[in-house]
């Protein structure tokens, strides 16, 4: 075995990112109150917002897909005219405060403007305070991940297998769903990820659009930060299961489908 | 030093009361004795945290209180009262904390983290409606309307409490659209119309001005809650926090500014 000289000048600043990292994880589980642990996370309401949580960010990661690769896939083949333009708007959501997206999603769809209007008068639906309202912000500030990670894999695809299928007589649906994508599948599931990921946790856009209600638009880290006004513990509590649950499932993404796709890709 | 015309006299006069609000949760109003050194106050920059109902009237005697001790700065934060205290216990680098809450107060000074609280304001519930009231609300009676959406603050945070209050003694039950952690929250999903109506402090339409109508509830059928003012324990400014905290509890302008914002006197 060959000897390799360590890049020690990676090594110490990458443990300590690491430490940055970890460490606030591990003080907030020094600090949760395990004792009543099972009361507080096995109440209604920590149920309900949980349940809430996942309902409404895998409902925002559906809509993130459905949109987001088609999106990625015009922005990286540059089909629209403004490219640029689209391409820079498009990571808009990430650069602005979560509130200010909040803000901006009432001017676009609360009861005051044009399509929150329309809705409102003609079927008496309104996204604040609704479920729907939740999923909404979710994904206006969760689906740019989603773009941004799969219109660079699009971008960076070699063309020739999809040029050769063209000769060979496929037509642009077979292109994209039997070589396209499946090519981009390890850039797919990391910006799914990433996606669901900024959903689960997203707070600010939420409150902001959505208010807060128990049952209705109230999930998890509204539960925290509403139980952080009377209660430490439950809060933190909340906080411990989201985290664990989440972790979990990122957890079992990865160990059971990317590493064998990755090794796969790297075998060639 | 420039201000010999202080109203330091007045201090001295006023007078010991204590001031029992509920058996459990007795906060005294003592009058200190004016501090000599207050004249002479280093020239620092102070933290004073302050409940979101406060947002638009601190700032005001905050800049009179500038204009007397021109050296010393005051930056101010707006939160929740619970989130001010959490923040405190937390160790937030704050000087002065004045909350909507004497119960909190009340725990953080039994958790040594603060000074002797003295009460400083009182405010009372009323109605906001966006302007133009779309959902035509005229009494406290008509929020019951399953078909009017209504906005109140958190049952936990201080103005929730207060509304939990108003409802209870009014008999009147209703099913809000959501409970905003902060009462310029609800007041912020009326004046975006999103809601028909929500339960806010009397102080808060005044802030609003012409973007809202309201509502007013009779002091009979209304409730009140009271504003502690104190110290942080922690503060390295000490003796500049007692002499804001003196201000807004004592002088003349202090306690104008908080009556032309319409809060009252809790004494």
């Amino acid at each position: 075995m060959r000897r390799e000289q360590r890049p020690w000048f990676l090594i110490a600043p990458g443990v300590i990112a690491l430490a940055f990292l970890v460490v606030p994880l591990l003080a907030l589980a020094t600090n949760t109150p395990w004792s009543a642990f099972g009361d507080i996370v096995s109440s209604p309401a920590a149920r309900e917002a949980l349940r809430l949580s996942f309902v409404t960010s895998l409902s925002a990661t559906a809509i993130a897909l459905v949109l987001g690769i088609p999106l990625a896939f015009i922005l990286a083949r540059e089909l629209l005219p403004a490219t640029r333009l689209w391409r820079a708007l498009v990571i808009v959501p990430l650069l602005l405060p979560p509130v200010v997206s909040g803000v901006a999603l009432l001017a676009a769809f609360g009861r005051r403007s044009f399509v929150g209007g329309l809705l409102y008068d003609s079927f008496g639906f309104q996204f604040p305070f609704s479920t729907w309202g939740v999923v909404l912000a979710e994904a206006f500030v969760a689906m740019p991940f989603l773009i941004i990670t799969l219109e660079g894999a699009f971008r960076s695809l070699a063309r020739d297998v999809e040029e050769a299928a063209s000769v060979d007589g496929a037509g642009p649906w077979t292109i994209f769903s039997r070589i396209t994508m499946p090519l981009v599948a390890p850039s797919l599931l990391a910006g799914t990820m990433l996606c669901w990921a900024r959903a689960i946790g997203e707070f600010g856009a939420t409150i902001t659009f959505a208010g807060n209600l128990e049952g209705s638009t109230q999930t998890m880290p509204l539960a925290v930060y509403t139980a952080l006004e009377s209660d430490r513990d439950t809060a933190i509590a909340l906080a411990i299961v989201l985290l664990v649950v989440a972790v979990a499932i990122l957890v079992a993404l990865r160990g059971s489908y990317l590493p064998r796709r990755i090794q796969a890709e790297a075998r060639g | 030093m420039r201000h010999r015309g202080t109203r330091t006299g007045a201090l001295a006069c006023a007078i010991l009361v204590s001031f029992t609000i509920s058996p459990s949760h007795a906060v005294t109003l003592v009058a200190d004795t004016p501090n000599p050194t207050v004249r002479a106050l280093p020239a620092t920059e102070i933290t004073v945290a302050a409940a979101s109902s406060l947002t638009s009237v601190f700032p005001l005697i905050g800049r009179a209180f500038s204009k007397r001790y021109p050296n010393i700065k005051i930056r101010f934060t707006f939160a929740g009262s619970n989130a001010l205290i959490e923040q405190v216990r937390a160790g937030a680098p704050v000087d002065v904390i004045a909350t909507a809450s004497e119960v909190t107060m009340t725990m953080a000074l039994g958790d040594g983290l603060i000074g002797r609280p003295l009460l400083f304001a009182k405010n009372s519930m009323a109605i906001v409606m966006p302007a133009g009231n779309p959902g035509r609300v005229r009494s406290i009676q008509d929020l019951a309307d399953p078909m009017r959406k209504v906005a109140v603050c958190a049952d936990r945070v201080p103005c929730g409490t207060a509304t939990v209050e108003l409802l209870a003694k009014n008999k009147v039950r209703i099913t809000p659209v959501t409970k905003e952690l902060d009462v310029r929250d609800v007041l912020g999903k009326v004046l975006a119309d999103e809601v028909d109506a929500g339960i806010v402090y009397v102080t808060d339409i005044r802030a609003a001005g012409m973007n809202a109508t309201s509502v007013l509830i009779p002091a009979a059928y209304n409730v009140t809650t009271t504003y502690p003012i104190a110290t942080v324990k922690e503060s390295r400014h000490s003796k500049v926090a007692q002499a804001f905290v003196d201000y807004v509890r004592f002088s003349t302008s202090g306690q104008g500014l908080l009556r032309a914002w319409g809060f009252s006197r809790p004494w």
